[in-house]
């Protein structure tokens, strides 16, 4: 019987997206910086990537086996987890810390709650904030071969000059996929050209960074020390990759809106008045579990609903 | 097993309504002190002093205590007996009395303790409700000490304060931090589930380890709950 005469329940339209289609080209796009961490950072942070990817899709393949549930490793969902995750650590965390991490993302952060769709926060992220709390110290060792030093964010706060060209290009300390912002705007745009995401929670993102720097920045609209911000840490990463994940963002698209300016202005308040240079993994995740409010409170009203009262 | 005899009552606390893996009571403490094993031991047995005293007296008592104050009057029962624990341990044990601190006088608001007066002791005779105090709390002395040691394993690499992983294990410090509390808690628990799970399986008679009260009294399917109360005194007092 062809799919036409099937007689079903709705949905009747059907997209040719699926979850795997999404999922290959989030991979895609992550490429490019994926690419240039492992020019940057050299054969370790290949193998970290490696390590992290394995660990998360076998801990999604042996969770399902042992639960007798149907196998979902192919939907490449367990592969972007991993990758995102191993872009956020540095170059320099031992294997073990990917494998950690990888399980602790996969098993807790996901599957316990119900797998896809169900995960209430970003798993790559919980993961992230789990390895940053146990292992401070490996988290925060950017010392390489290439770079050595405090990442630019931690320059910017005590005081001292960074070169923005660098920052750009991603010449820099950091975690492995987090320096190049060239790179991952490469990708976003492919994302955004298929379809993937839109600008509404990146858009209002870093908009609502941008004035939240100008106003309590302690520069006015220092173009230097504001582009310093954009490029630096995991900005550009979370907001393109992270704070889009379908699952844990508002479904509205005002909420999508809210969302974004919620980060936004949680961001700046970790980056300028937190004890640490960095906010936006705990900006996210605290996004994250607000959610479900921003949902409530942007429902649109049901056709027929509302409007002038008799 | 005859109802309300010593023996019964201590496994009813260390099993069969684990205040902690069952009941679910009393998280405050669970959570917050249960940062390694000797902390979690130290807070289990100052509880059960605290607990096994006060449902005796509150057993003596229950005939004289009015009906519409009882909770003050428990609540002073067990305050009294709080205040002597824990000028005790200030005397006696002043490391244990630095590392518990501030949730010493919080166990007068210990919600396993007046749960026990208010469920138990109140209805029952003087044995039986020493015998619950006593098995409550080593049943929840045993739960904080295994979270206790479970999150000092991990988080510190230390057993007891001795070190017992090897030099090369990198302790992961967010299991002594908040988050590890309810990570090892939920985790135990799991596992406590699935062992009586398994045991349902395989036909054994579950309803002895199955959890004694679901605190939904309007659906209570639990005629053991009503017996209880409807017990005639046992003569114990």
């Amino acid at each position: 019987m062809s799919d036409l005469m099937k007689v079903s329940s709705n949905p009747h339209i059907r997209s040719k997206v699926t979850t795997s289609s999404i999922m290959l080209a989030v991979v895609i796009a992550l490429l490019p910086a994926t690419g240039f961490g492992i020019y940057n950072f050299g054969l370790d942070a290949l193998i970290l990537i490696l390590v992290t990817v394995a660990s998360a899709v076998l801990t999604e393949y042996l969770y399902e086996k042992i639960m007798h549930k149907p196998v979902t490793i192919g939907d490449f969902s367990a592969v972007v987890t991993g990758l995102l995750l191993a872009l956020n650590l540095p170059s320099t965390a031992p294997w073990w810390i990917g494998v950690i991490g990888g399980v602790f993302a996969i098993l807790v952060v996901k599957m316990l709650f119900g797998g896809l769709g169900q995960n209430f926060m970003n798993p790559a992220l919980g993961a992230r904030c789990f390895l940053l709390i146990s292992y401070t110290s490996i988290m925060c060792n950017f010392q390489t071969d290439t770079y050595t030093g405090a990442t630019p964010l931690a320059a910017l706060k005590a005081g001292e000059n960074v070169n923005i060209l660098d920052m750009v290009v991603g010449r820099t300390a950091g975690t492995i996929g987090e320096t190049s912002m060239i790179a991952i705007v490469i990708g976003a745009c492919f994302l955004i050209l298929l379809g993937v995401i839109d600008l509404r929670i990146p858009g209002s993102y870093i908009v609502s960074f941008v004035i939240f720097i100008t106003l309590f920045g302690g520069h006015g609209f220092d173009s230097a020390f504001i582009s310093a911000h954009l490029a630096g840490g995991g900005l550009m990463l979370g907001a393109f990759f992270m704070a889009t994940d379908y699952v844990t963002r508002p479904v509205t698209k005002k909420g999508q809106y809210v969302y974004g300016i919620f980060l936004g202005i949680l961001t700046g308040i970790f980056r300028l008045f937190g004890p640490s240079a960095e906010g936006v993994s705990y900006a996210i995740i605290i996004g994250n579990l607000i959610v479900p409010l921003f949902e409530k409170v942007t429902l649109p009203k049901a056709f027929g609903r509302g409007g002038e009262k008799a | 097993m005859k109802q309300g005899s010593a023996v019964e009552r201590l496994k009813n606390g260390i099993i069969t309504e684990n205040p902690t893996f069952v009941l679910t009571l009393g998280m405050c403490p669970t959570l917050a002190v249960t940062t390694s094993a000797i902390n979690g031991l130290g807070m289990g047995l100052t509880t059960m002093a605290v607990l096994a005293l006060s449902n005796m007296f509150i057993s003596m008592l229950r005939k004289v205590i009015p009906d519409k104050v009882r909770i003050p009057a428990f609540i002073v029962v067990i305050a009294s007996f709080v205040t002597v624990v824990e000028l005790l341990l200030k005397a006696y044990i002043p490391f244990l009395y630095d590392a518990l601190g501030l949730y010493i006088p919080l166990i007068v608001v210990n919600c396993i303790i007046l749960g026990r007066a208010e469920a138990y002791a109140s209805k029952n005779g003087v044995i039986s409700s020493l015998f619950d105090g006593i098995g409550m709390g080593l049943g929840f002395t045993v739960a904080l000490t295994i979270i206790g040691a479970v999150r000092e394993l991990i988080g510190a690499g230390q057993l007891f304060g001795y070190s017992v992983m090897p030099a090369s294990y990198v302790p992961c410090s967010i299991f002594v931090l908040a988050p590890g509390a309810f990570f090892v808690l939920a985790a135990l628990t799991a596992i406590q589930n699935k062992v009586k799970i398994a045991g349902e399986k395989k036909g054994k008679d579950m309803s002895k380890i199955q959890s004694g009260c679901c605190s939904d009294c309007m659906n209570c399917s639990d005629t053991l709950c009503g017996q209880r109360k409807e017990e005639p005194d046992n003569g114990n007092n």
